[in-house]
């Protein structure tokens, strides 16, 4: 019993091997956070373009963005960056590999965005459109002021729970060695043959996201409570 | 043109794993957080702990990690598996954490005097959750399942990071030996055979149990 305890330990839990790897952990968790910074607003805003488009109900353009919105939650996230990562030089685009992560996490999370904004936006009921209209605002203004805000507020469980995902899926990058906190102790992992900075990476993902998925469980329970 | 023709085979076989792979998911998973939500429902107190704690784990960690941790980490202590159990345990368990949030959203949302009726009338705890609760409670949990029970489906296109010879896996190593991307766009026209419809499906089952929100 105690010597399988000291197996888990030295393999797990392996506080020299952890010490060492932590500059490269953290290096790997700034490109984490820099990953997330790029591809969370630039979703949001794709998302939000999307989905006030579709608002605006002009058939066959909005046949057109569900085709984007659908096809794009069809394919597995990891499918999209690999084919625009080994597909683009081909075409004759060379992009670096953050730019191709970049734009493969764009698609994928505008669609998921695009998709909660637009439930958010059919929750308002028309009067208040009618309402903002009426007091001058151009369709545009109305629905930037009037429109999303209250919208925003309505899905806010949904907008916090598919951020979470892009954080997670974030991790996706390290298949194209983009070397975000997967990678990074992937390749600690690879260079002491341990796999304590597995570990800690699983940790540093748990400690970062944990008190978002309490307030989301918080946040989803108090509307139930509320209906 | 040639190329796909040399790996069609080969990434048909992939298809049929990341449909097999991805049904054993849905049934684990779904299963399993049945299990979970079953459990918390007796509302003793450290059970439900226990549950609350094992959703938060397998909400907050990223599959891949998950799936990159039991693949590589856990044979250093003894236990070997294939890259295809540690990808669809992984799965399973991401899923059934997901799925037991969304059964116990359905759950509470059943008014407390369904509880107590049910009860007064002499049917025990479990009769009342099975017969009573959980009819009302499916209603309101559908769409939402549905939903992530496709994005974490998935997921299954993780598993050829941990050697599982799925689509994406058979199309890359196509890829790599003949230099060419057409296997890659031929394994995106099979994850759109099978995910498209589904996407298309939870469009339709969310209009049609939308009667709140």
């Amino acid at each position: 019993m105690e010597s399988s305890l000291d197996v888990l330990i030295y393999n797990f839990f392996n506080l020299e091997i952890l010490k060492s790897s932590l500059p490269f952990l953290w290096r790997g968790f700034k490109m984490t956070l820099l990953l997330t910074v790029i591809a969370v607003p630039l979703g949001i805003f794709a998302g939000l373009l999307v989905a006030t488009t579709c608002s605006f109900g002009k058939r066959w353009v909005n046949f057109w963005l569900m085709l984007y919105v659908d096809f794009f939650r069809a394919i597995p996230p990891i499918v999209l960056l690999i084919i625009v990562y080994y597909g683009a030089p081909m075409l004759g685009a060379d992009m670096p590999v953050l730019a191709a992560v970049a734009l493969s996490f764009t698609f994928n999370t505008s669609a998921y965005y695009g998709e909660i904004f637009r439930a958010g936006i059919e929750s308002i009921p028309r009067g208040q459109m009618e309402a903002a209209r009426s007091t001058g605002l151009t369709r545009l203004q109305a629905t930037v002021y009037v429109i999303i805000p209250q919208a925003t507020r309505n899905v806010l469980p949904d907008l916090v729970s598919n951020t979470v995902e892009v954080v997670k899926f974030t991790s996706i990058a390290s298949v194209v060695a983009l070397p975000e906190l997967l990678r990074m102790a992937r390749v600690v992992q690879g260079l002491t043959f341990n796999p304590t900075p597995l570990v800690a990476a699983a940790l540093i993902y748990l400690l970062l996201l944990w008190p978002v998925v309490r307030l989301l469980s918080r946040l989803e329970h108090g509307l139930a409570a509320k209906r | 043109m040639e190329v796909l023709v040399e790996y069609f085979p080969a990434i048909v076989a992939g298809f049929w794993t990341t449909i097999g792979l991805g049904a054993l998911v849905i049934a684990a998973g779904l299963s399993f957080g049945m299990v979970l939500a079953f459990l918390r429902a007796h509302r003793v107190k450290p059970i439900s702990a226990l549950v609350v704690i094992f959703v938060d784990i397998f909400r907050a960690i990223p599959p891949l990690v998950l799936m990159v941790l039991f693949y590589f980490a856990l044979p250093m202590i003894g236990l070997e598996m294939s890259g295809f159990v540690s990808a669809w345990l992984c799965l399973s368990l991401v899923l059934a954490a997901f799925a037991e949030e969304i059964y116990w959203a359905g759950i509470t949302s059943v008014p407390k005097g369904q509880w107590e009726a049910a009860r007064s009338t002499g049917l025990s705890h479990v009769t009342t959750l099975v017969f009573v609760i959980i009819p009302q409670a499916v209603r309101m949990t559908i769409p939402p399942l549905t939903n992530r029970t496709i994005t974490i489906t998935k997921n299954t296109a993780l598993a050829s990071v941990v050697a599982v010879e799925e689509m994406l896996n058979v199309a890359q190593t196509a890829q790599a030996y003949s230099a060419n991307t057409s296997p890659l766009t031929l394994a995106a026209l099979g994850y759109l055979l099978i995910f498209f419809p589904l996407t298309l499906f939870t469009r339709w089952v969310e209009r049609r149990y939308a009667w709140k929100r």
